[in-house]
């Protein structure tokens, strides 16, 4: 329908936009805002594909944690003497060779046939997916929860600074 | 304007990988790059949706990307530490100067 | 077929005894003359030497009841073996037979009246023990070397006597002279040895082919036919074993060319002279050829070498000893003419001859010297005849028995110089082996004999005396001890020639047995009876010996011909060269001795240039080769280890760039190894 499609061009104009100012930004507290609106504009995208769950899950998680742990990260390895340049090093060759990753994607993606099936009408996904996270998923549920916990130990231990003496 | 199909998403998804490699690859700026992983990481989450909506139904796809969301969280969380232990030993975070490893 | 040996033990006391007296007054001699002193001494000495000669006189005896066919190989001492090795077995065994005896009993009788005579000559001596130790000690290698029954032996007396010799010339050692000349007369000596010994190791070696090498006399004689045809060097081996043998003896027996020591040996003391010098040791050639007589008659060209070089000797001798102003050197020169004699008999195959003459010569030699030393001793130690003069009245004894051995040694009949000497004459002329030359040649000799003794007895007892006040003032006659030896050689002088007189001769009967095995080569008396032919040659000779006298009488007594005459004839030059021994002792030394000290140096020259050069150049070239390996350890083996070394680290630096530390930089190789490895994923796929 003519509507999602303009819809979904203009979501993707503005991930792909912030997208940009992450890659190209020189400031790092700008790119930092600039992938905040990326992930606006994929949380939105996912709701255009009908997983409203994730959605949501995408603006807790992302935005609300990773976003902020991000901008913490930055305010707190900030130094006012040192400039940290974020201009990249050695561009062009990087983009030429992204250039030709992108190309040679965009190619395949074109030119796959994909096998394709009709779209459902688009439903509420939150009972299925508490479902399969206790019933067919639930080990890797199991495994994830693990995985967090080790990776909020070990964050606690890298960041710790060395008690001297 | 086509139907939307499978295909624009997965450009989508090519377009937002490739510029979060871009990221990666020419940022000297340690959490530059941690950023560059996150947008690759929800160029993969879109491609897991769209699949999941366009492909033989059930959503699969959106339980993979519920995990990668959670493991992106985890390795952002870590990443991050890691930053600052750099911070703290190289007082700065330009990768260019952590080349202790260095020859 | 010869008998076997007596058996006769005592016959080894009679060179034993004199070992041991030598032995006693070696080794307590110093001790007995300090305690007790001299008087002893010489009873020691003299006593083993009167019991040796008693013992010989038993032998003789023993002998002499033996028919003569079995008095050989006679009596026989054999004390144990001594080397029994191989083929080879001798014995130390002594052994008596008719020539044994008789040379036993002129080494004892005459040795023993030598030693009472020195008893007294010595008496003023501090060595007076030491130097009867050396006569005993001698007495019995002479003795060993004229009883040993076998050549080994012998050569151990021989040695022996060469060495006592040596002790006993040398006696006076304080002064270099007399053990310059003690050296030289061991040394000469030496040379013959050498010869002697090269002999019997041809003898016995050329013996082993027939199976049954010996070295003992009594089987040598029937052993001896197993050397004919063979040859040596191109010589038959008889006639080289002799040769080499005779080389021996002219060494001990002073004749040419080994002569030179025998007048140098006048430096010891004047008994020595007498014993060794005259009577026994430098006989030890002439009884050598006797001895091995046998052999000897199988080499005919080594019996005229013999009979040549005894006739040159004898002349050579002679001549020398017309212009000799020293006493002792007359008698010297004299004692090497009769030498050659005696070997001219040897050498014309008249080997008893050689022997009577031998017996003969040592008791009025023996006289002629103890005389000499009484004269000596009276002068107060004076020798040079110029000086003396008119001592008949102050030396009675000295001078008559002086005057009687003279006359012996002139040959004047009848005394015993006469028919030893006629008894060569005649075998020179007539001997299958003699010539003619060679009896005018000995003639020659007779009349310059008598010259030459003459001459001395003039200028010693007779005319004024020349000698200063000091010295005539002290003139005496000497002891008894001194005078009746004297007294009894000169009688054995008158009295001994009897026993062989021609054609009856005692004498020759008596050593027939041992000489008479080679009667053919010795044809003498019976084929030609030429009784005439003998008589005018012995009164030819006498004529001569008398125009010898007659010169003499007239030059030193009468004073009517001057000496002036021939000393000065023919520009002085023969005076001079006879004076001087014809510059013989010069040549040798120039020819030998720095001859040898010349090749001396060009060997030590050789050695130090080239052997050291080589051994210095084979040094340096290792040390050049190791310098060699040195460099290329250095650059080549340690450049290669370097240069890996270098090319790790080069390379490494270069490669080691790859790690920039960046981590942008390693995440790009990432991302192009992914690529990379899809595209060739995908390739492969698309190619399948």
């Amino acid at each position: 329908m003519p509507v999602t499609t303009a819809v979904f061009y203009l979501l993707a104009a503005v991930t792909l936009g912030s997208a940009c100012g992450v890659a190209f930004g020189t400031n790092i507290l700008y790119s930092a805002f600039a992938l905040m609106g990326t992930f606006l504009g994929v949380a939105a995208i996912f709701v255009l594909l009908g997983a409203d769950f994730l959605g949501v899950i995408q603006l807790f998680v992302y935005v609300g944690g990773i976003l902020v742990l991000t901008l913490f990260a930055v305010m707190l390895t900030h130094r006012i003497d040192v400039q940290v340049s974020n201009r990249a090093v050695g561009r062009l060759p990087g983009l030429v060779v992204v250039g030709v990753v992108a190309t040679w994607m965009i190619r395949v993606a074109r030119a796959a046939r994909w096998t394709e099936g009709q779209p459902g009408p688009p439903a509420a996904t939150t009972a299925g997916i508490g479902d399969a996270f206790l019933g067919t998923y639930v080990l890797p549920f199991e495994v994830a929860s693990v995985v967090l916990l080790a990776a909020l130990i070990g964050a606690i231990v890298v960041s710790r600074k060395e008690v001297k003496g | 304007m086509s139907e939307l199909s499978l295909a624009h998403f997965v450009v989508l998804a090519a377009i937002l990988f490739s510029l979060g490699l871009f990221c990666v690859v020419t940022r000297r700026n340690a959490i530059g790059i941690l950023m560059g992983i996150e947008l690759i990481l929800n160029s993969a989450n879109i491609n897991y949706v769209a699949f999941a909506r366009y492909g033989r139904g059930g959503y699969d796809g959106q339980l993979f990307a519920i995990f990668v969301i959670m493991l992106a969280a985890a390795e952002a969380a870590i990443g991050l530490a890691i930053v600052l232990g750099i911070y703290q030993r190289f007082e700065t975070i330009d990768v260019e100067a952590t080349d202790r490893l260095r020859g | 077929m010869t008998d076997a040996p007596i058996s006769a033990g005592y016959v080894a006391l009679i060179p034993l005894a004199p070992l041991v007296g030598a032995a006693v007054l070696g080794l307590g001699g110093a001790a007995l003359q300090r305690r007790l002193g001299k008087g002893p001494i010489g009873l020691i000495a003299c006593g083993t030497i009167a019991l040796s000669f008693v013992l010989s006189l038993v032998a003789f005896v023993q002998l002499l009841g033996l028919e003569p066919e079995h008095r050989v190989p006679g009596l026989l001492a054999d004390l144990f073996p001594w080397i029994h090795v191989g083929g080879l077995h001798v014995d130390i065994a002594f052994g008596v037979d008719p020539l044994s005896a008789v040379m036993i009993l002129v080494v004892t009788g005459i040795g023993g009246l030598i030693h009472v005579y020195a008893t007294g000559y010595m008496h003023d001596d501090p060595g007076y023990w030491r130097f009867f130790a050396y006569l005993n000690l001698f007495t019995f290698a002479m003795l060993t070397l004229v009883l040993g029954d076998n050549l080994l032996l012998m050569f151990v007396g021989w040695e022996g006597v060469g060495f006592c010799s040596w002790g006993l010339i040398g006696f006076w050692h304080k002064e270099l002279p007399n053990t310059t000349a003690g050296n030289k007369a061991f040394i000469v000596n030496r040379v013959g040895d050498f010869g002697f010994v090269l002999g019997i190791f041809l003898l016995f070696w050329s013996l082993a082919p027939s199976g049954e090498p010996t070295l003992v006399f009594r089987e040598l004689v029937e052993r001896v036919n197993a050397l004919r045809g063979q040859f040596v060097w191109g010589l038959p081996v008889a006639t080289a074993v002799t040769l080499l043998l005779f080389v021996g003896a002219t060494g001990k027996s002073a004749q040419i060319p080994l002569y030179v020591w025998l007048p140098d040996a006048m430096a010891g003391p004047t008994p020595v002279s007498a014993l060794i010098h005259a009577a026994t040791m430098v006989t030890a050639g002439v009884y050598m050829i006797a001895r091995l007589n046998f052999l000897f008659s199988m080499a005919p060209e080594t019996l005229a070498l013999v009979a040549v070089i005894g006739a040159a000797t004898a002349l050579l001798a002679a001549t020398i000893a017309l212009a000799q102003n020293d006493i002792k050197r007359v008698l010297a020169y004299s004692t090497v003419s009769q030498l050659g004699y005696m070997f001219l008999a040897m050498g014309v195959g008249a080997y008893a001859a050689g022997i009577f003459h031998l017996m003969t010569h040592a008791f009025f030699k023996a006289c002629l010297f103890l005389g000499a030393g009484s004269v000596i001793h009276a002068m107060g130690g004076e020798q040079d005849m110029r000086k003396m003069g008119g001592l008949w009245s102050h030396l009675p004894a000295t001078s008559r028995t002086f005057l009687v051995a003279t006359l012996a040694i002139a040959g004047c009949p009848p005394l015993a110089g006469f028919f030893s000497k006629d008894e060569i004459l005649w075998q020179a002329w007539s001997s299958t082996f003699g010539s003619g030359l060679l009896w005018v040649v000995a003639v020659l000799v007779a009349g310059m004999t008598a010259f030459y003794m003459f001459r001395q007895v003039f200028m010693v007892f007779f005319g004024e005396c020349r000698a200063d006040h000091e010295t005539q003032h002290h003139l005496h006659e000497s002891p008894p001890v001194m005078t009746v030896p004297l007294w009894l050689l000169a009688g054995g002088a008158i009295l001994a020639g009897w026993l062989g007189f021609p054609h009856h001769s005692a004498f020759e009967h008596w050593l027939e047995p041992v000489m008479g095995h080679y009667a053919a080569a010795t044809a003498s008396h019976a084929e030609t009876p030429n009784l005439g032919l003998e008589l005018a040659l012995m009164a030819i000779s006498v004529a001569v010996a008398f125009a010898g006298f007659g010169v003499a009488y007239l030059m030193y007594f009468r004073h009517r011909l001057r000496p002036e005459t021939f000393s000065e004839a023919l520009g002085g030059v023969p005076y001079r060269a006879v004076l001087n021994k014809y510059y013989v002792d010069e040549l040798y030394d120039l020819v030998f001795v720095r001859g040898g000290l010349l090749l001396c140096r060009l060997i030590a020259w050789f050695d130090l240039h080239v052997i050291d050069g080589i051994v210095n150049l084979s040094a340096a070239i290792v040390r050049g080769w190791a310098w060699l390996f040195g460099l290329i350890d250095l650059y080549i083996v340690d450049g290669a280890v370097n240069a890996v070394a270098n090319g790790t680290y080069f390379i490494g630096r270069r490669v080691r760039n790859v790690q920039t530390g960046a981590i942008s930089a390693y995440l790009y190789v990432v991302l192009i190894g992914v690529l990379g490895g899809v595209l060739l994923y995908w390739s492969w796929a698309s190619a399948s």
